[in-house]
Parts: structure tokens; sequence; C-alpha cells
């Protein structure tokens, strides 16, 4: 029987690891431009190279989020996106032959509306690996609580660190985490930008002190450059909003198919590194 | 009944910032260093005589306070019933009782090093309390605005752009007061090492709810001086209006322990809450379950799958789809109850009031003025109803003007 849950989370860093690449991990909303494109658009980046996906749960109020993925989640809403079509998406990709793994983000409210209880059991049973909660941090009384019922159903519960987080909320992160910890590059909300923060490195090698589980690094990722640059210093890279807003495109499959081939290719470490010093 | 009756024990929220299970902090982890760094800075202020001293004297020297106690005579003798007294926060400078917190929050901006500060309005009212104390201490003040509500709030605009704010219209989902905190949030998120968010209600993520309470308390301990002093006894009713709820708990917050005394506030009751265009979170239970908004967990107005519900309130104030943690913790104990009152009634509350006492009220207000004028005669003539009249109607008049016929 295949790994899943964290297992399966694991294992996809590990294998990008030994082929000499970071993890290149997107980000794509259900239900936008509309549900069956969408479901197309998540196949499309499984067969361009992705090696986990990150499956957005439409908010109306989401609220670390740019302008972007703000329309993108209104236009999935506006389509009367649900939860539930959000499991029964996952399910569809299992079927399809996806084995990569897919992880769940969204904002807490949906969760807390369907049952975070109920909610776990379903994601597991839907073949969901996991989850990230932007607005839910990991020593509050439900993250704490939400954490447990992930473990308990075998789900990866993946928390957020910033460039401010303490090094007292980093050991925090690292305690709870289950899975990789998401990096979040920049003070700030989700958006493609032009350059990367000059301080990006010093800030992953901070948190790295801390933890020996993979780390992804998120927001504001938006070009192939970027993702090399980030490949150097990171487990895993995160582009969201970049492929987000190919999503009204003509041709939304091809455009994103085009984009994640390059993206994927671009998290291949070509240079010496640290961990090609080793080998 | 000058000394305590009972001793109504009050002790929240807790140390992680939970009223009971309402509360908590609820926000990207960009924040919560930041939320942290806010609480400190708040519990050192507070121990500290010359902050409080401070405050102390711009209270009193700036925003004019004490504010007065009315007896509203002449509604009082239409009713026929009880005497209803009003605590005229519509006489603080700038026109509202938002003032209070948002000149405690600025000097605690100042002493953070914070020299930027920002915030989300509805009504306006906060906006521009926001922007009187940013031209007093000197601070850089920008102010989330929906496009809805500068539509229906045009003369409070002026005023925060003549105070030397920048407005930034707010464009994006219902473009109302949830929006604005939406955008504030991204902005607070985005700046977070040079600027405060200076929110205005008893709501948002652990410690604003206990912080914009403690500075809105002065409303409540004045009123029961005041109530001691010119009546000789505690009132026996206290109504406020609730939106977020930041008037309601500065008013409540001084009489909690006082358990003889009844706290009622009141909602947005909109078209009716039948009709599901209305920002009455506890009168809706198939609409409004415990939910997640912008950082505390409380009553919020929902889809069944925990999208955000758009509501309506002819006051732009009131129009917000959750309610301050502290307020569904008093209603769940039984210590406070709260009820509605719809757009008409408040507007009629508008009008008698202006009629019968000369008092123009905020539209917010007048849901509360709304209520005493429903429960005055139900009363005995020596029963004492304290209304906080949280504003002043001038901003309300366009909207007004389209609603009545004079």
């Amino acid at each position: 029987m295949p790994d899943t849950g964290i297992a399966r989370v694991e294992t996809a860093f590990a294998r990008a690891r030994r082929q000499g690449r970071a993890a290149f991990m997107p980000y794509y909303v259900v239900g936008y431009p509309d549900l069956e494109t969408s479901v197309a658009v998540f196949k499309a980046l499984a067969d361009a190279g992705a090696d986990l996906i990150e499956v957005g749960v439409p908010f109306s109020d989401p609220l670390a989020d740019g302008p972007t993925n703000q329309m993108a989640a209104q236009i999935a809403l506006r389509n009367g996106t649900t939860v539930r079509d959000v499991l029964d998406t996952v399910a569809r990709l299992r079927a399809q032959g996806v084995t990569i793994p897919l992880v769940l983000m969204g904002y807490y409210n949906p969760f807390l509306a369907y049952g975070v209880e109920v909610l776990c059991r379903d994601a597991a049973a839907a073949g969901a690996d996991g989850f990230i909660v932007p607005d839910l941090p990991p020593d509050v009384r439900d993250g704490e609580e939400m954490r447990d019922l992930c473990a308990k159903h075998g789900l990866a519960f993946v928390p957020l660190l910033a460039p401010t987080s303490t090094e007292a909320r980093v050991r925090v992160a690292a305690r709870a985490a289950r899975g990789f910890i998401y990096l979040v590059s920049v003070t700030g909300i989700t958006g493609a930008r032009d350059r990367l923060p000059p301080d990006l490195a010093a800030f992953v090698a901070r948190v790295r002190k801390h933890t020996d589980l993979p780390l992804a690094v998120g927001f504001g990722i938006a070009r192939p450059e970027h993702a090399r640059q980030v490949a150097r210093i990171a487990d895993g890279v995160v582009v969201g909003s970049a492929i987000v807003r190919l999503g009204l495109r003509d041709d939304p499959v091809g455009a994103v198919r085009a984009l994640a081939q390059e993206l994927a290719e671009a998290t291949e470490i070509v240079e010496t590194t640290v961990a090609g010093a080793e080998q | 009944m000058n000394e305590k009756t009972t001793a109504f024990a009050w002790p929240y929220p807790d140390p992680e910032g939970w009223f009971g299970p309402y509360g908590g902090k609820f926000v990207p982890e960009t924040l919560m260093p930041a939320l942290e760094e806010l609480e400190a800075a708040y519990r050192a202020a507070r121990e500290d005589a010359a902050f409080q001293k401070e405050f102390d004297d711009l209270l009193r020297t700036y925003v004019g306070r004490p504010t007065p106690v009315t007896y509203a005579r002449r509604l009082s003798e239409h009713l026929g019933g009880a005497h209803i007294y009003l605590k005229r926060e519509d006489l603080a400078h700038s026109g509202a009782h938002k003032i209070n917190n948002a000149l405690g929050q600025a000097l605690l901006a100042r002493r953070m090093g914070k020299h930027r500060i920002i915030a989300e309005t509805g009504a306006g009212q906060h906006g521009v309390a926001t922007a009187t104390v940013a031209a007093l201490l000197g601070l850089e003040c920008v102010i989330y605005m929906g496009m809805v509500d500068m539509e229906r709030q045009r003369p409070n605009v002026f005023r925060m752009e003549l105070l030397g704010a920048r407005v930034q219209p707010v464009d994006a989902g219902s473009r109302t007061l949830k929006d604005a905190i939406n955008e504030a949030i991204r902005d607070w998120v985005t700046n977070v090492r040079t600027t405060h968010y200076l929110l205005g209600s008893a709501l948002g993520p652990h410690p604003y709810p206990m912080i914009v309470r403690d500075f809105q308390s002065v409303i409540g301990r004045e009123a029961r001086a005041q109530m001691l002093e010119q009546v000789g006894r505690l009132p026996d009713t206290v109504i406020a209006c609730v939106g977020g709820g930041s008037n309601a708990i500065g008013i409540f917050s001084a009489f909690i322990e006082d358990e003889g005394v009844r706290l009622i506030g009141v909602e947005a009751g909109g078209r009716g809450i039948e009709t599901g265009e209305h920002a009455a979170r506890f009168a809706d239970p198939q609409r409004a379950r415990l939910g997640v908004l912008h950082g505390t967990k409380s009553y919020v107005l929902q889809t069944p799958d925990g999208q955000i519900a758009l509501t309506h309130s002819v006051s732009a104030g009131l129009d917000y789809a959750s309610v301050g943690p502290e307020h569904a913790l008093l209603r769940e104990v039984g210590r406070a109850e709260y009820t509605y009152a719809t757009d008409d009634e408040a507007l009629d509350a508008f009008r008698t009031l202006a009629r019968f006492e000369g008092i123009i009220p905020a539209l917010e207000s007048a849901h509360a003025v709304a209520h005493a004028i429903k429960l005055a005669p139900t009363l005995p003539r020596d029963h004492i109803i304290l209304v906080n009249l949280s504003g002043r109607g001038d901003k309300d008049l366009e909207t007004v003007r389209g609603t009545l016929n004079l």
C-alpha cells in the first residue's frame, strides 16, 4: 500500500532531495475559474512535475492574500464552491492517478463550520495528506486541537513562520509541525513580486537551527529565476499567485502546464550547494 | 445601593485572551509577535502612572470628559413609565465615544515607537477619532473605508481628510466595514514593524478586546458615579447599541459586578430578522453560529459552508457580521441580554429624540434609544433606564433625509 498523509509528504521531500532538487509546490484554488477547469489544472500541475500541490479552499475574507488570490476565491465562491467540493476534487485527482501529496490550504472558518474532527476524517478518506491554515497559529487552543486531530488521522499539520517570528515562536512551530514548515518569505501578503527579499537566506538559516523538518518557502515567488534562487536555500518552493493568475487565460490548463514545467526545472539544483558538496 | 450589592466575579479575558469559549488570537503568523508586543506594552502602560496621567489629562482637557448624564424629562413623561437618562458620549470631542479608545491606543503606539497608525472605519466615527488623535500627536494616519460606507458617510470622509489622514477606499467584497478591516489587516501584515493597527471596536485578536474595553471603561465609571451623585442610586437597566460592541462594553463594564443592574445590548435588526437583511448576530441562530472572523472566535453571521454573510443596517457602524467576544460570554452566562431594533425603529427613535430632547443621536445610538422607547412604558415610574448615547447624528443627516418625511 502506498504512503498516505505525513508519510507521503515526507517521501516527496526525500525523493526531491535525493534527486538534487527542491520540491516544487504549486498552489491553485478549487472552483476557479470553474470546478472542472480547476480539476484539470491540478492534474496538469501534477503531470508537469509538481512534487506536492497546495489545494486552495476559497474563503470570503482571505486576509493574508493579495488581489490575485482574493479574486480567485471570489470567483470560486460565486460558482458555489464548498469544502465538500474541495474534498471531492482531491478524490477525483486520486482516481485519475495523481499520487503526489495534496495538502489543503485555507482559512479556519470554513473548516470550523464543516467540523474539524469530521473534516480530518473526510479529508483522509478523500486522499488528502494535510492542512495549512494561515490564520490558525499552532499554539492557540484551536490550533492545538486541529494538530492533534490531524495526527489522529495521519495527516500533516503545517504551521507557518514569518520573518517577524521570534526565536520562541520558531520553537513553537518546530514542535507543532508534522510534514514540513511553511516559511512566509516576506512581511506581507501573497502575490507575485519582482524580486525576493534580501534577508531570505538568513531567515531560512535561522529556522534551520531549530528543526530537521523540510522548510518550504512561499509568498512572492513568481518566476523561474526566483524558484532557482530559493531552491538553493530551502527544501521546497511554493508558487501561488503567479500560477493562479493564469486561471483566466483562454487556455488556463495549457498556460499553467507551461509555467509549471519551467518552474519544476528551475528547482533542480545545478550549481554547487551545501547539499551537493556533501555528495 | 452605594456599595456593590454582590460580588459577581468577572476575571476575563484569561491570560491566553479567552472570554470562556470566545476570543483568542486567529491571525497570520506575521502578526503574532506584534500582538505579543502590543500586549506587553499595554500591560506596562497600565501600570505606569505617567501614562495613565497623560491619558486622563487629555480625556479631561482635550476630549472634554467627563461627559454629562442628562435626564430625558420630556421623553420620559411622554412615554409614561421608567425614567430615561442619557450618557452623553455624543458630546465627546469628535462626536462619539470612539475618541476614548483612539486616544488611548495612539498614546500606546507612540510609546511603542510606532509613528504610523492605520484604522478601519464603518460609519466614519472611528476614522474621524483616529485622524483626530493622529493630528494631536503628530502621527501618520491611513484610514481604510469601504466605498459603500464612503458614499453614505461623505461628511466624515471630508473631516478625516481635513485632519490630515489619507482615506483609502476599499473596493473589495461588500465594500463595507468587514472589507475595510480586511484591508487594514493586510496593510498591517505588510508594515507591521513601523505601524500600529488602531482597531476601533472590542473585537479582533487578543489583546484588542481587552484594550478597547479598558480604554472605553471610562464611560461606565463616570456614568455609575454620576447616577449615584445625581439620582442617589444605580440605574435598574443600562441599554447600549452593539455593533462590534465597544460603547456597550465600555458602559457595561462598570456595572457587571452590580448584579441587580440589568444590561441590554441592542443589535441592528435591519429590515427584520426574517428577511435575513440585518446584523443581529444573537437574534438569528439559523444564520449566526460560532465562527472566526478577523482574529476572534465569536458569533458570526455566515453561510452553512462557513463563508461570511453580507449584513445590512441603516447605520454603517452596526453593519458587521460578528460581535465582540466578551458580549458572547456575557450573554452565555446570562449577565447581559441582547435584543435588536430594526432600521425603521431606529429612524423613529432618531426623530423622537430630536423632537423631545433637542438631541440628534447617531443612527447607531438610535438603536439603543429605540429599545428604551419600547421598554419604558412597560416599566413602573420608579424604574431608571440609563441609555448610552454613544454618538451624535450630524454624520447621518443625509441618510436620514432620504428616508424620513419630516
